[in-house]
């Protein structure tokens, strides 16, 4: 597509939506064979982060070959057609850069942090890497020890980690959101090449992709150095994965989990929620979803838990002393529907039970009445200074689109989120928790001690 | 960049030949004796600002722990203010509050927009908690029971476990090698009274260093450190601390129910105004610095899958700190790891790093230079490390320059003088084998 005549449908769009913070420095260009550029201007280093993010992730994944887009993540930094193994990295050590990669449950990328002047270098490896890589077998068997030990590290050996994700699988019956990102150990074990083989040649083409580049570029070179690294990649069409929606659920779930390295018990609440991804689809009651509900959960969030003034730090740690730390999160731009969940772990001498009613009460609080205006300011103003913040970090930057692509929403909707968030009215918060924060919805884990029985 | 007063070039060839512009710094001291560190950062309309006290937990003494509560409890209210007022007009600017400390360190980090009235209003409120914390016994008992539960939780972690060992064994019973949390004995003991005398003498002007980067002009800048330092005491700066003691290159295994084993192998390292600390940087780079293309990985986590991550580096402190390298891998791999781990380390000494990894660990440095700068966030933690350790004020341009002068010869030398392969302590944290057994 060319460039004119997409900044006029931007600037359309924009015009029509009403939207007055339009950010001229974000360009979006498509490739003929589908690969999605976006380019956001940074001049402040002569430096730029390139990003590359592919549509798939452990929520494509099937039962008995999970982890296979995180093990693919592994072998993308090994042998290709043109660069012998361990080329790759050294050519970009060599001249300074940054590399790394991330693979959740809904997407899989790889970036470089670098020189302004080499992101052509960026788009040659990663053209190469999505065409050409070669995966041997010996390589292959070594980096599965790789990762049987990053595992290890990252949950078997951290029993939080290990409750989530226990918890995760408790919570979800179908959804593929159950699936630990890493794969389950014994599925790590018995990957074979030719699975990895498969995924690489399925998903990873240029319309499964979107190349974000964020720093002291210009759009027009951008989308020209493109064009002549990924434009002769010939376009193929994707299969989507099939749909598994989460059945309903009926009552509310508890577990326990022991774990002989505990030393402290931990609490987690989770509920089931719609993210921006399904506005318009049906709902929990079949009504469709509406979009003032993402953010009137996005609020919700940080009434209860934006800062040291928001009720559960300042009612549950200061006033009642019952919790010595708590957290609450909300994924709301997910490609499936997510969850909004609660951490917290009771202060010394109070019990998980406790801990849990007081949370409860909180919930019900909310539920009863709603919020005050003050607390929707605090929310309000701490959202919109954080898209000033938000400026300072290039790699953030870079986050934001990739993560709204890649779920399937657009990067646009950066753009629109504090207008979004400005218009939720105490009444919608209370809604949202009304509807969302409810029994048939929730999956409750404690974390104990091995010993404590 | 933000200040081109301040250009550096730098050639390396056709392929890095790129300009390479530091930040601007302007320095000065407040009426009451603070050092402030400024950058001038006009592009967005936020400020970040740190503020940085010798008050680590170096300075704990006889109270382990009460450095890191001290730190806990600055915003737990203050003079006019209980804690649920003070978040609230702090939080409905926008702004973000940070603290913590570590063995040197500690500080009180703020993030706010520099439109009025919520810069005048958030920095009004950062200096009243500076200046008038309240230690209400509640908070205290609160915060120390919130110590004891971060502690077990970290407890809970064979990494956390082998660190503090690491350090202990490093540097015995100088104030080094105690863990900065306490201990839940020292906790356990800690008062209102501790952290008020500790605060008394360690939150004082002459003790502190300001930070600033953000989109002020100086005279701005000025005033602001002028009114973050006014009511402090002029107080102190912190004494030096005392020279470290000998240390025995010891080898302990701390037995602990994980399914993998911690690895740390090291020995005392350097400052930064050691002359060795440029040599031995570069040096570092190729052996296990230089991230997935150092030495240490490419034998222990590409060759053989032995561990996910594997890197060595220098922490410089004050007094030389550690120098160390880790590795993690499940139990039965691990007499074999460590092996490798120290057989790698002793073949780098003996052979010091080969010409053409060691022009690439140079290039990585240098070309790589521009990313520790590229925006406020990293700005304003370089000052803070900057004004901490009264580095140069050319620290950050004269960085590049200095890697480039390395020649081969000085990384062998250094490496040869300063690591010596048969003085190692070593740690491992996880479940007992026929290696560690035998110890």
């Amino acid at each position: 597509m060319r460039q004119t005549s997409l900044l006029l449908a931007a600037v359309l769009a924009l015009l029509t939506a009403g939207i007055t913070r339009a950010d001229a420095r974000t360009h979006e260009f498509m490739l003929d064979n589908g690969l999605k550029l976006v380019v956001q201007e940074d001049h402040r280093a002569p430096v730029a982060v390139v990003q590359i993010w592919y549509k798939v992730g452990a929520g494509y994944e099937q039962d008995g070959a999970t982890g296979v887009s995180h093990a693919l993540e592994h072998m993308m930094f090994k042998r290709t057609k043109n660069l012998a193994t361990g080329e790759f990295s050294r050519i970009i050590a060599d001249r300074g850069g940054r590399e790394n990669a991330f693979t959740s449950l809904d997407y899989t990328a790889y970036f470089q942090q670098w020189s302004k002047d080499d992101v052509e270098l960026s788009f040659k490896l990663e053209a190469e890497r999505m065409q050409h890589l070669l995966l041997d077998e010996t390589e292959f068997t070594t980096e599965m020890k790789v990762i049987a030990e990053e595992r290890r590290l990252r949950t078997d050996d951290d029993p939080q980690a290990l409750a989530v994700e226990v918890a995760q699988t408790v919570a979800w019956q179908t959804s593929p959101y159950r699936q630990p990102v890493i794969g389950w150990a014994a599925d790590i074990a018995s990957m074979r090449l030719s699975d990895l083989r498969a995924w690489y040649e399925r998903w990873y083409t240029p319309s499964n992709a979107t190349v974000v580049v964020v720093g002291d570029v210009e759009p027009a070179a951008v989308k020209a150095l493109a064009d002549r690294h990924f434009g002769s990649i010939a376009r193929r069409d994707i299969e989507p994965p099939r749909a598994r929606p989460e059945v309903q659920q009926h009552g509310e779930k508890r577990l326990i989990v022991r774990n002989e390295k505990v030393q402290l018990p931990n609490l987690m609440m989770a509920f089931k929620t719609p993210t921006m991804t399904q506005v318009g689809k049906p709902g929990p009651d079949g009504k469709p979803v509406e979009a003032w509900e993402i953010y009137a959960l996005d609020v919700l969030a940080a009434v209860l838990d934006g800062g040291s003034s928001a009720r559960f730090t300042r009612e549950l740690v200061r006033g009642q002393e019952l919790a010595s730390q708590i957290g609450t999160y909300f994924q709301s731009m997910s490609r499936l529907p997510d969850m909004f969940s609660i951490d917290a772990t009771p202060r010394e001498g109070h019990t998980l039970e406790a801990l849990e009613a007081a949370i409860n009460r909180q919930l019900d609080a909310i539920k009863a009445t709603p919020p005050d205006d003050a607390e929707l300011a605090r929310v309000k103003t701490q959202v919109v200074a954080d898209t000033v913040y938000q400026q300072d970090s290039m790699f953030y930057q870079a986050m934001v689109i990739g993560t709204l692509e890649s779920v399937g929403l657009s990067w646009r909707l950066r753009d629109e989120y504090d207008a979004g968030i400005r218009q939720v009215t105490p009444a919608q918060v209370q809604a949202v928790a009304r509807r969302y924060l409810h029994e048939d919805r929730s999956t409750v884990a404690w974390l104990l001690p091995a010993e404590d029985r | 960049m933000r200040a081109t007063r301040l250009l550096l070039t730098v050639c390396l060839g056709v392929w890095a030949c790129a300009a390479h512009a530091s930040p601007g710094i302007e320095r000065w001291t407040t009426t009451n004796g603070a050092a402030v560190y400024f950058v001038a950062a006009p592009e967005i309309p936020m400020l970040d600002l740190r503020l940085v006290f010798a008050a680590g937990s170096a300075r704990d003494g006889a109270r382990a722990g009460v450095a890191a509560l001290t730190n806990d409890l600055l915003d737990e209210g203050t003079a006019t203010l209980t804690a649920d007022e003070f978040h609230a007009r702090l939080e409905a600017t926008g702004a973000i509050l940070g603290s913590g400390s570590l063995r040197e360190m500690a500080w009180v980090s703020l993030r706010t927009l520099t439109a009025e009235p919520q810069r005048s209003t958030a920095t009004r409120l950062l200096g009243e908690l500076l200046q008038a914390p309240r230690f209400d016994d509640a908070a205290v008992t609160r915060q120390r029971d919130q110590a004891l539960a971060g502690l077990k939780r970290a407890l809970e972690s064979p990494g956390t476990l082998g660190q503090r060992a690491f350090f202990r064994a490093l540097y015995g019973d100088h104030p080094y090698g105690r863990p900065p949390e306490g201990t839940v004995e020292s906790l356990g003991a800690l008062t209102p009274a501790d952290v008020d005398a500790f605060y008394r003498q360690h939150y004082v002007a002459r003790n502190l260093t300001v930070a600033i980067v953000g989109a002020l002009s100086r005279e701005e800048a000025a005033a602001l450190a002028e009114q973050l330092s006014a009511n402090l005491a002029a107080g102190e700066a912190a004494p030096a601390l005392p020279p470290l003691p000998d240390y025995a290159p010891v080898t302990e295994h701390i037995e602990f129910a994980s399914s993998q084993s911690h690895v740390f192998v090291g020995q005392r390292g350097l400052t930064r105004e050691d002359p060795d600390y440029f040599p031995l940087v570069v040096a570092n780079h190729v052996l296990g610095g230089n991230g997935v293309v150092s030495k240490l990985f490419a034998e222990i986590r590409e060759k053989r899958g032995l561990s996910y991550s594997v890197e060595s580096h220098f922490e410089p402190m004050g007094l030389p700190g550690p120098y160390v390298a880790t590795l993690q891998t499940s139990g039965e791999q691990l007499e074999a790891a460590v092996a490798l781990l120290r057989e790698q380390i002793a073949g780098f000494v003996a052979q010091g790093p080969g010409a053409s990894e060691f022009e690439a660990a140079k290039r990585n440095l240098v070309g790589g230079f521009p990313l520790r700068i590229d925006n406020n966030s990293k700005i304003v933690e370089n000052l803070a490390v900057i004004g901490f350790y009264r580095l140069p004020l050319d620290y950050l341009d004269a960085y590049t320059r200095k890697v480039e002068a390395v020649t081969r010869e000085q990384a062998a030398d250094a490496v040869r003088r300063r690591i010596d392969p048969s003085r190692l302590v070593q740690i491992t944290v996880g479940r007992r084998t026929a290696a560690t057994a035998a110890q």
